[in-house]
């Protein structure tokens, strides 16, 4: 294919309005003759780097593979995501790193201090603490996992219809999340969930999305409302662009990052959740074996045997701390102004 | 006629009060025609596009009155799936800012290709060769190899271009172009408006030019309408208006132009400032600007004056518009 030349500026007899016949009265505005040299030259200049196979500009550079490039050169990030990797693989499989039972338990040990195989020794029922603190990982992670995937979808999905329509339905759900931020969340923890008798994880995680979506809503709300304004909406309509194709395509791409990153950040925070309504006896339950749990049995005994306390207490800080990392790690790199 | 807007009304709902940017806007265009709006800024030029196109911004603003008649049929009686479908295929809009009014997470084949997609119901793969092909039609160099770029990749002229490719896609018989040259420089305003009249002629296409830049105008528009305070003061063809123009405001747009032989002399600027359009003077809007204001100008509303009725009408909104047209003869 014969590459296509820009054409000479053909250069229309120029008339001048003012004056007729007297050549120089208006100054040029872009359409004057002594032009052409620069314009040729510009013309030249965007065509001597051929975007080729080898070029790397060629290489498409959006918003996600510039964050992607950044994020794999940041220590934070990378360290922080090794350690959810390890996590989350402990928490699907936690007999990978420990082989004992968690709910089996020799009381003739409560208390005990480390012994061989038993690096973090016993807690007060005489069960290895050591083997609780690797299975607790799952409860956690289970929790933060769901319930960030939950509010974020439920508060992305609402905000960002809040924020693309307006009008009454926005100012109804903003009053609506107003009345949930008002919630504090440990005194309707204890509320809500001291009337729920499931055992399982769902009840925890229900409260904690109740709970979390304004947040991901408001957010959300605001980015889109940022977004929409933004000429390339405008010009997708002005192109005959409906509605839902307006939001999805042109909206939705550009007002998801911050969601993202307080969603990540979120995760952490819920596991922390988790772990104080389980402390507080409304939040997981035994058999099921939690850092909350385990933390709040060891609280009473903590000078007598603070190793009890200690080692769930790290792991819960530990995941606490390599999510709101990644967050941070995420919301530098999807923030060009931070750049 | 292609589209004719007759006595169109647009309001504003702002904290203070009730803006009027648009008041009784009147003009047509034809096929193959080029109609310049000038104006300065919040003279309601580009709410009137808008208005045009339906994409104003309800609310705050609100169309209070008037028709717009596209081919015939009024666009303000039409339920909006109807309207979305006359976007894009029966009238497009090129926007000022190409780095903003393209989307900066897909690439520009992607955003062509979707003109195709959406109206045409095509598939990607097709959407796609027929976006190099738009490519190629305003000629961006190596289209086939940029079809996969991202906008930013592009510099500014290459971007407008990649605007009014967009614009051009589905050959649509009107096209608003809302100051296309204003966010570039001069080497490559003059090339996209070339391209643009260029194309226009090949697709014999309306085309209604909004601008602020006398220089664009001259060459290229067949009429002019000069607007202020949301009316048309004065409407004719284009090289009337040059010759004599038959409003003040037009003339002192006109005395506003740089020009080379009065190099060090102090440049001519109307004086005073646009007026608010929550409170537009009473009478001749301009009055409190105009060297030529009597008391009748603060009185009464001048109406549209027909300045002259053939070939084409020529129209002014002066109650002196003769003795405008004669002062400056």
């Amino acid at each position: 294919m014969p590459e296509p030349e820009p054409q000479p500026h053909p250069q229309p007899p120029r008339y001048d309005p003012l004056e007729p016949g007297d050549g120089e009265a208006i100054a040029p505005t872009g359409q004057g003759g002594q032009m052409d040299l620069a314009l040729d030259e510009a013309e030249s200049l965007e065509r001597v780097i051929p975007p080729g196979p080898g070029n790397p500009r060629e290489k498409a550079r959006s918003l996600w593979s510039d964050a992607w490039h950044q994020l794999r050169r940041n220590p934070v990030f990378v360290l922080s995501s090794l350690l959810i990797v390890f996590l989350v693989l402990i928490a699907i499989w936690p007999s990978l790193i420990a082989s004992g039972d968690p709910l089996q338990c020799d009381l003739a040990h409560s208390q005990e201090g480390s012994a061989p195989g038993h690096p973090f020794g016993y807690d007060t029922q005489g069960c290895d603490v050591y083997t609780r603190t690797v299975y607790g990982a799952r409860a956690s992670i289970t929790v933060g996992v769901c319930a960030t995937l939950g509010a974020a979808l439920l508060g992305a999905f609402l905000g960002g219809l809040a924020g693309f329509f307006g009008s009454w339905g926005d100012a109804l759900l903003s009053r609506v999340a107003d009345i949930f931020f008002g919630i504090p969340v440990v005194l309707g923890g204890l509320v809500f969930l001291s009337v729920v008798t499931s055992d399982t994880v769902w009840p925890v995680v229900g409260f904690i999305v109740l709970l979390g979506w304004p947040q991901i809503a408001r957010i959300g709300r605001g980015s889109v409302i940022t977004a929409k304004q933004n000429d390339y909406v405008q010009a997708a309509r002005a192109l005959g662009a409906s509605n839902a194709r307006m939001l999805l395509r042109h909206v939705a791409p550009n007002a998801v990052a911050p969601v993202i990153v307080v969603a990540t950040i979120a995760l952490g925070t819920y596991i922390a959740l988790e772990a104080t309504l389980s402390f507080l006896g409304v939040g997981l339950r035994p058999p099921t074996v939690s850092w909350g749990i385990d933390i709040s049995n060891a609280a009473p005994q903590i000078r007598n045997a603070p190793h009890m306390l200690l080692w769930p207490a790290g792991a819960l800080s530990l995941t606490v701390l390599a999510f709101i990392m990644l967050g941070d790690a995420v919301r530098d790199a999807l923030d060009p102004k931070l750049r | 006629m292609l589209l004719e807007v007759r006595d169109l009304h647009v309001e504003f709902t702002t904290r203070d009060g009730v803006a009027k940017a648009v008041n009784g806007v009147t003009y047509a265009v034809d096929e193959g025609q080029t109609l310049a709006v000038l104006g300065e800024s919040g003279s309601g030029k580009s709410v009137t596009a808008q208005a045009v196109m339906g994409i104003l911004d309800v609310p705050p603003g609100r169309i209070t009155g008037g028709e717009i008649l596209f081919q015939g049929k009024d666009l303000l009686r039409m339920k909006e799936e109807e309207r979305r479908r006359i976007r894009g295929a029966g009238m497009a809009m090129i926007f000022q800012d190409a780095l903003s009014a393209l989307n900066p997470v897909l690439t520009v084949g992607a955003q062509l290709g979707e003109m195709f997609t959406v109206h045409r119901g095509m598939s990607r793969k097709d959407a796609r060769a027929k976006a190099v092909e738009l490519m190629d039609r305003v000629k961006i160099p190596a289209a086939r190899q940029r079809v996969g770029d991202y906008p930013h990749q592009f510099s500014g002229g290459m971007r407008q271009r990649i605007m009014i490719a967009m614009a051009l896609a589905l050959e649509p018989s009107l096209i608003i172009a809302d100051e296309p040259t204003t966010a570039l420089d001069v080497t490559v305003q003059a090339q996209v408006m070339d391209l643009l009249a260029e194309l226009q002629r090949e697709l014999n296409m309306g085309l209604i030019l909004i601008t602020h830049d006398l220089g664009v105008v001259a060459d290229v528009a067949d009429k002019i309408a000069v607007m202020y305070a949301g009316r048309i003061v004065e409407a004719a063809p284009v090289h009337e208006i040059y010759k004599a123009p038959a409003h003040p405001y037009t003339r002192g747009l006109l005395d506003s132009i740089p020009r080379l032989d009065q190099k060090g002399q102090e440049l001519y600027a109307i004086k005073g400032l646009p007026p608010s359009l929550l409170a537009i003077p009473s009478g001749c809007a301009f009055n409190p600007r105009c060297p030529m204001a009597q008391p009748v100008c603060r009185g009464t509303v001048p109406p549209l004056y027909q300045v002259t009725e053939s070939p084409v009408p020529r129209t002014s909104a002066c109650h002196f518009w003769k003795e405008c047209l004669h002062a400056h003869a």
